[in-house]
């Protein structure tokens, strides 16, 4: 075995390591952190850098051309694919306030008047995230339940 | 070479041990959204260290399979959850394509002509 | 007729093109081997794919500098390797995180292209994450982590408009490149 081969493996076997490290790290991040967006922060680390690093790693090892290619496949698809559905799955969390704003410094997408956000509490909230302002939450779903209730009296009107 | 299979598989185990925990405790589907599709690529990782440290390519095509499900699941379960959205002008799902920029300009060329 | 029904058709195929190598060099790699069966399979099932699930034409910037594309690639790996270690440390130390926050930066480029890019470049790199995009405005909103004060606030939006010029030098037009100079602008969202 020469000195190039074993510089070879230590290279990959460190690869191999520090992408397992950062899978930990993910676990890790998702049990601690505080709401679903810093989660998706701690999800989408090992998706992309660890999984590259792990499959420069096992490409390393692995001395095949074909299997080369498809851990390269592998790392093309997370690459593209991951982007899209930590978006898709964020700005649910965000319109759902699944977001802990008084966890947030800013928040331009609500002050700036970005026109996302729905006003209704309803569904699927989650336990640890009470509502920032319970006034206003209650008095706009009670805003609204009369706006509801108004469209149906007039309805049985006409 | 003992000690790297310990710390690899290890440091994976605790990892997919964590997710699995946020799985069951998690607060919203959106949480368990997120662990689940760590856990998938937690599950890839595995495999990929697996075929890297025995030098066996076998799996590697499976590998291919777990990360795509992975982004199939992730998705249709947030445009489901989208679905559910209440009182928002449009309701998480995207209604159609956002207009692309080449029919902007042939409507703009049709409005000025 | 024919002529004009067939002019648009070649240019969706001009469009297409990229798209019909991707796959084909997808379904090759998927065999793993480069063979002449798997060329022709690999054509045969793109063109198909094509026409029975046709997409939205893609347009503008797809031109290529090789250096600054070379430059961006470098700044990714960068950013990825630098913001990775920061939240893996940010998981591991005892205090935890700090604060989030949600900003809304202004961008300058106009296409589609460049946009995807942009955003996706910013989704990838831990500790940012693309919320919402306003195409009309061009505005896109990001979650980011580690912010302590308002400095760092501005700090990431500028690091967000650096990284879309990092794209736009690369995959831009010329008019493109061009429209970033003059607008010097802070990223800020005029309201």
């Amino acid at each position: 075995m020469s000195v190039l081969e074993v510089a070879r493996d230590v290279l990959a076997v460190a690869l191999l390591l520090a992408g397992t490290f950062l899978c930990l790290t993910a676990g890790l991040g998702l049990l601690r952190f505080p709401d679903v967006l810093a989660r998706m922060h701690a999800g989408t680390k090992p998706q992309v850098l660890g999984v590259l690093l792990v499959m420069v790693g096992a490409a390393i090892r692995l001395q095949g051309w074909s299997a080369t290619w498809m851990l390269l496949l592998v790392a093309v698809f997370q690459m593209l694919t991951a982007p899209v559905s930590a978006h898709m799955v964020s700005r649910v969390a965000y319109r759902r306030r699944h977001v802990r704003r008084d966890r947030l410094l800013v928040d331009e997408l609500r002050t700036g008047g970005g026109g996302a956000g729905d006003r209704v509490y309803k569904g699927d909230e989650p336990a640890d995230a009470p509502p920032e302002e319970p006034a206003t939450a209650l008095a706009e779903s009670r805003e609204e339940d009369g706006r509801a209730e108004n469209g149906r009296a007039e309805d049985g009107v006409r | 070479m003992t000690v790297v299979y310990w710390a690899a598989y290890g440091m994976l185990g605790v990892g997919a041990f964590l997710a699995l925990v946020r799985l069951g405790i998690g607060p919203s589907l959106l949480d368990r959204v997120v662990a689940t599709d760590t856990l998938l690529v937690i599950i890839a990782a595995g495999l990929a260290v697996h075929a890297g440290l025995e030098r066996d390519p076998t799996v590697v095509p499976v590998l291919v399979v777990v990360s795509l499900l992975a982004f199939v699941g992730s998705v249709s379960v947030a445009r489901y959850i989208g679905g559910m959205l209440v009182g928002s002008a449009d309701d998480g799902q995207d209604v159609g394509l956002p207009e692309a920029a080449e029919e902007r300009a042939a409507r703009a060329a049709e409005a000025s002509r | 007729m024919s002529a004009e029904s067939a002019a648009p058709a070649a240019h969706r195929l001009r469009h297409q093109l990229p798209l019909l190598v991707w796959l084909v060099l997808v379904w090759n790699l998927l065999w793993g081997t480069w063979s002449w069966a798997n060329l022709l399979s690999g054509v045969a099932i793109a063109l198909g794919v094509t026409l029975l699930l046709p997409l939205p034409p893609v347009t503008g910037g797809s031109r290529l500098r090789p250096l600054p594309t070379l430059s961006f690639l470098g700044w990714f790996v960068l950013d990825l390797i630098g913001s990775g270690a920061l939240v893996a440390w940010q998981t591991v130390r005892p205090s935890g995180i700090d604060r989030s926050a949600v900003i809304t930066v202004q961008l300058r480029t106009d296409s589609d292209l460049l946009l995807t890019i942009v955003a996706e470049s910013l989704s990838l790199v831990p500790g940012s994450m693309v919320i919402d995009m306003d195409r009309e405005r061009r505005t896109i909103s990001l979650h980011v982590l580690h912010v302590r004060d308002s400095g760092d606030v501005e700090r990431q939006r500028a690091s967000v408009l650096k990284q879309e010029e990092r794209v736009v030098r690369a995959f831009g037009s010329p008019e493109e490149v061009a429209a970033l100079a003059p607008a010097r602008s802070t990223g800020r969202v005029a309201t």
